[in-house]
């Protein structure tokens, strides 16, 4: 068993590290306060390959394995969780999708823009009444010759109003329960398209989160991936890749909190010494270092799995569920190795808390990835 | 056009060097390697005479053990074209004269219109290799390089070097060696695609026979310097506190972090 990263992939991990600090870190505490989407940020991660790195080359993609973008997605989590994020759904949600499920035409049309970042993805599943309970769609599809004419209210939509394409799940036949809904990818410019205000949230605060609203839209046929009633498995087989990413974001965040923990606890002097020396705080320490490898372990083993090829979801869904609960629990206790400064929005681990919050919640939460690993064991 | 880059392997300047007691060389235990930033600065200057010129091919050359070709390739997913990395047991022990005589062997012959190095490796700052490597080559040699132009068609550069409190241009035939200071440019970082492509690039490994070196010309019975003696010197701060009122330190403080700190 070899649990070294090949050198590819260490310098994959490197570059992401450099590029977050370098790019990422001056302006994310500033991103967090304005809630500004940072299109800078875009550019800059397009320009640095990292948008569109999992797709193929064939399409102007990275040809990298979901591996590999996880080591980015870690590294810039650790640095702005918000920027990741849409970087996340782009690649995970929406075009991989798009390259596993679409045809030559559909791949050649969109995966190109996609891939460059000269469009933005983002994927439309969530409804008011289907969270976690996704098969309840509400939003319809109806057939009408060469076009559907959707109709819906899907919410909370990363990159809603910025991405300029929408994978969207809506009900072709109700009747068939989850066998009944279709996916379409739907541009940003049709008529009927709109958009609510950004939802004002606690974390993530620079990805941008809003209602999709879709009323009499027009989408010729040629924009359904898949055939009618695919729609549920797409999305399922785009969240089980989602988690991955969303599993690095969280271990990102909680390895940004133990940095800042160390090195807080160096220089910060109490009793007379530096609080590292204090067995109350190395006992944190530890534990916080301990579950962070042991989140990271499970999340490459899913990520690699998943590069094999074949649906892993019980694997991913621990992984999923590991990372985030780490990254939860974690950054509640780097606010409290930072005492009263730690409260403060000065020393950026109240950031990281209220950014680890998401992870257990989107993209599937803990508790549909216990359902998912529950229902595994006992199938 | 040809041009050749001088990297070199160091330990990351942010890596706590230790020294056994007794060794003279460093402890590389859990040590992470880069490529010292000098060299980096020489490498992007390449990679912007590719875009400004066009038909640039870009080599890169280091000297080490195995391990250095961690910095090749990372030149490669920067953009060089191929690599060579000069290895040998025998340079175990080599001082910069016999690196830089064995880096100019592998250059030689290989027609190179510019050759770029940093001005200095920030591991032992020897500020040598550069210089040697073109006087072995019996090149011109501009050092401390922070502005570069190439007339192809002329077959010149010009070079800009910034000393201390004038600045200097230069003019210079090529084929020439150039040590590149800070503020040359900005180096970037390697693209995803970049990096994807770099492990089927070619890095050919130079031995010292393949040199054509002779056993006493290499390591440390080639070098012209021997290393004594190695240590981490103890930390001995030399703190001043300044006393008085702030109206009259603050002064003061200014003039010493600007003369003496020399951090202003």
């Amino acid at each position: 068993m070899d649990f070294r990263l090949t050198e590819e992939q260490q310098m994959i991990r490197r570059t992401a590290r450099e590029f977050a600090e370098r790019e990422l870190a001056p302006v994310a505490i500033e991103l967090d306060k304005t809630g500004e989407f940072p299109w800078d940020n875009w550019h800059k991660m397009a320009k640095q390959g990292f948008v569109g790195m999992t797709l193929s080359p064939e399409y102007g993609g990275g040809g990298a394995g979901l591996l590999e973008f996880t080591l980015v997605l870690e590294e810039l989590s650790r640095v702005c969780a918000s920027t990741a994020v849409i970087l996340e759904v782009h690649n995970s949600l929406h075009a991989e999708t798009i390259e596993h499920f679409g045809t030559p035409e559909q791949k050649q049309k969109w995966l190109p823009d996609l891939a460059t970042g000269k469009k933005l993805g983002a994927f439309a599943l969530t409804e008011p009444n289907a969270g976690s309970d996704s098969a309840a769609q509400q939003s319809t599809a109806v057939l009408k010759g060469d076009h559907y004419v959707l109709n819906g209210l899907k919410c909370f939509i990363t990159s809603g109003s910025k991405a300029d394409l929408y994978l969207v799940m809506a009900m072709t036949d109700k009747s068939k329960g989850n066998k009944g809904i279709t996916a379409f990818v739907v541009e940003k410019d049709r008529k009927g398209v709109s958009f609510g205000l950004p939802e004002d949230k606690m974390g993530i605060r620079a990805s941008i989160q809003t209602d999709l609203i879709l009323e009499d839209v027009e989408v010729p046929v040629e924009n359904r991936l898949g055939a009618e009633g695919d729609g549920f498995k797409i999305a399922m087989t785009a969240l089980d890749s989602g988690r991955i990413g969303i599993g690095a974001q969280a271990l990102g965040i909680a390895q940004a909190a133990l940095d800042a923990s160390v090195a807080y606890a160096k220089q910060r002097v109490q009793f007379g010494k530096p609080i590292a020396e204090l067995q109350a705080i190395q006992w944190k320490l530890a534990e916080m270092a301990t579950d962070i490898d042991a989140a990271r372990l499970l999340l490459y083993r899913a990520a690699w799995l998943r590069d094999q090829g074949g649906r892993v979801s019980k694997e991913i869904a621990m992984a999923k569920l590991f990372c985030a609960q780490v990254a939860m629990r974690h950054t509640v206790e780097a606010v409290q190795i930072h005492g009263g400064n730690g409260y403060m929005r000065e020393y950026k681990v109240e950031r990281y808390m209220r950014d680890a919050k998401i992870t257990q919640i989107y993209e599937g939460t803990s508790e549909v990835m216990k359902l998912i690993i529950a229902s595994s064991l006992l199938r | 056009m040809k041009v050749a880059v001088l990297v070199k392997h160091v330990p990351d300047t942010e890596t706590r060097i230790q020294v056994k007691p007794g060794d003279k060389k460093i402890n590389e235990e859990g040590v992470t390697y880069i490529i010292s930033p000098f060299d980096e600065f020489a490498m992007e200057e390449a990679l912007l005479l590719r875009e400004r010129l066009g038909d640039v091919q870009i080599t890169a050359v280091a000297l080490g053990p195995q391990k250095a070709t961690e910095a090749l390739r990372t030149c490669l997913a920067l953009g060089a074209d191929d690599a060579i990395l000069v290895s040998d047991p025998a340079f175990e022990g080599a001082d910069a004269y016999v690196t830089a005589k064995a880096l100019a062997a592998a250059l030689k012959g290989g027609n190179y219109d510019l050759i770029l190095a940093g001005k200095q490796a920030v591991d032992d700052d020897a500020a040598y290799v550069g210089t040697a490597v073109a006087e072995f080559l019996d090149l011109p040699v501009i050092n401390l390089v922070t502005k570069l132009e190439v007339n192809k068609a002329a077959g010149t550069a010009v070079a800009a070097r910034d000393l201390d409190g004038y600045s200097q241009v230069i003019e210079v035939k090529l084929p020439a060696v150039f040590t590149a200071q800070k503020g040359l440019n900005n180096p970037r970082l390697p693209a995803l695609m970049g990096i994807m492509k770099a492990k089927k690039k070619e890095i050919r490994t130079l031995n010292a026979q393949a040199l054509g070196l002779a056993p006493n010309e290499l390591g440390a019975e080639g070098a012209k310097v021997e290393v004594k003696e190695m240590f981490v010197p103890s930390k001995a701060r030399k703190n001043k506190v300044l006393t008085g009122a702030p109206a009259e330190t603050a002064p003061e403080l200014v003039k010493l972090l600007a003369e003496e700190a020399k951090v202003l």
